[in-house]
């Protein structure tokens, strides 16, 4: 049997994308069906993440699925020393479909290997998250019309940040231009630049955080500065304001810019930004129950003409 | 083979001759195999002259056949080198040793987060052949300095320059 697992998209062509933000949009217009009824979503979070796990499970429970699944791994027997084959063994006796939240980078490519129940990855520590990613593309395309030949500012911690990382890989077939503004502390790890050089990606890297750096921009796509990132907290001290977007620095932006954020923001968006109509982060985070019902689908083998020929809207 | 390197290292009626190895790779080889723990006769011979490489060094292990394993484990350390296999005085098989394009449990990921660090499992590791050097121009450069050849973790990404690796 083909294994649909999603452990990443970085390597999904344009065909398959567009597939999936057809699937995503087919969902917002009529987001509660029994498509999956009679199926079992199992959600393993190895690692807590509130967020995401209510994401994934809303999106089950909307589509019919019943979801079985823990939160934190101190109650299951990873903490008396199971390993994590046997626990992905075990459930798959029960599951349809794994996502699977681990705090160990590759733990859901090795997951997808050990078992023949599509695992999803819902972020294998800082490596993967692609369902992020997936919500972050169709944040993008929704407010845009399109993922061709967009400005897109990356802002804030560039080094740590997986969720850059993962969108930069995405867009590569785009031709995008990106800005990366980042403390030099913070900046776009060289590995990054050379794979944005490697695939023809045009980028840009700038400190300067002001209302005319960014006045060209169609994505700002903010990321948190964090404290604990810095080696050198008087570097900290001196940069954690100059990363923060507040709403008079919008005055010269384009028409069409919107502000994402994955969350949990702390304060590099003052909230007057919130009331602006270039603020789409919680819009962003609501798209996550799309792009994630698209995603569990596609584990499945539900295709976008099921979807689109679908009798069992609620 | 010259007459004056047969000198230097005698005939072996059944094993294997690693040849042209660094010679500052020597003694990682010979602790690698073990071969203090090797009960047949094992000839050591290094700053040997080289007609490629200048000075080579070279291995030969009486009774000694390499598994694949071993075989890759050798080239990861130095890519390159000579594996003669020798049956009854006569010359089994020659072959220039080389790195092949997915390492299966040979190599440790440098990550200490990568689940391979974590859980009883094989490690895979891919060449990155764009970077291979040695696969191309073989003597082109003194053998074992400037490689830049690297390696993918399929579980994790990252990635490791060859002359960083530790075995597994």
């Amino acid at each position: 049997m083909e294994n649909r697992s999603i452990v990443s998209i970085a390597d999904y062509s344009k065909e398959q994308i567009q597939t999936l933000l057809s699937m995503a949009a087919e969902f917002e217009k009529h987001p509660n069906r029994q498509l999956l009824k009679g199926k079992v979503v199992a959600t393993l979070f190895f690692e807590p993440s509130t967020r995401t796990r209510l994401s994934f499970e809303t999106a089950a429970n909307r589509l019919g699925a019943r979801v079985i699944g823990f939160t934190d791994p101190k109650v299951t027997s990873s903490s008396k020393g199971e390993t994590l084959k046997d626990t992905i063994k075990m459930v798959s006796n029960y599951a349809d479909v794994i996502v699977m939240r681990h705090k160990l980078e590759g733990a859901a490519q090795y997951a997808s290997e050990v078992t023949d129940v599509p695992i999803i990855n819902a972020g294998d520590g800082s490596n993967l998250h692609p369902s992020q990613t997936m919500l972050d593309l169709y944040s993008i395309y929704k407010t845009q019309g399109t993922l061709d030949n967009l400005n897109i500012y990356m802002v804030g911690d560039l080094k740590y940040g997986r969720t850059v990382h993962s969108l930069l890989m995405s867009m590569r077939k785009y031709n995008p231009t990106f800005h990366f503004i980042a403390p030099k502390e913070l900046e776009m790890p060289e590995e990054y630049k050379f794979y944005c050089k490697h695939n023809g990606v045009k980028y840009i890297e700038q400190t300067d955080f002001t209302d005319s750096t960014i006045a060209d921009a169609d994505i700002l796509y903010m990321t948190r500065v964090q404290r604990e990132r810095f080696s050198d907290l008087m570097e900290y001290e001196r940069v954690k304001d100059a990363y923060i977007l507040r709403a008079d620095m919008l005055t010269k932006c384009r028409d069409n810019m919107k502000i994402l954020h994955p969350l949990p923001r702390v304060n590099e968006i003052q909230y007057d930004v919130d009331d602006s109509k270039h603020a789409y982060y919680f819009e962003q985070a609501h798209n996550g129950l799309y792009a994630r019902e698209a995603l569990i689908c596609q584990t499945l083998g539900i295709t976008l003409d099921d979807i689109i020929n679908d009798k069992t809207i609620i | 083979m010259n007459n004056k390197e047969q000198k230097l290292v005698a005939a072996l009626k059944d094993g294997s001759v690693i040849d042209h190895i660094p010679t500052d790779k020597l003694f990682t080889i010979a602790a690698l195999l073990e071969l203090e723990k090797c009960n047949e006769p094992v000839l050591i011979g290094n700053n040997l002259e080289s007609q490629i490489m200048g000075k080579k060094g070279i291995i030969k292990i009486s009774g000694k056949f390499f598994t694949e394993a071993e075989i890759s484990k050798l080239a990861v350390i130095c890519p390159n080198i000579r594996l003669t296999t020798i049956r009854n005085y006569e010359v089994m098989e020659k072959r220039e040793i080389a790195l092949p394009e997915t390492l299966t449990d040979i190599v440790r990921c440098p990550n200490p987060v990568c689940i391979t660090n974590n859980e009883p499992m094989k490690t895979v590791f891919y060449v990155d052949r764009h970077n291979y050097i040695h696969q191309m121009f073989p003597y082109d450069h003194a053998i074992g300095e400037d490689d830049n050849t690297k390696m993918k973790c399929r579980y994790c990404g990252k990635e490791v320059q060859i002359k960083d690796i530790k075995l597994k």
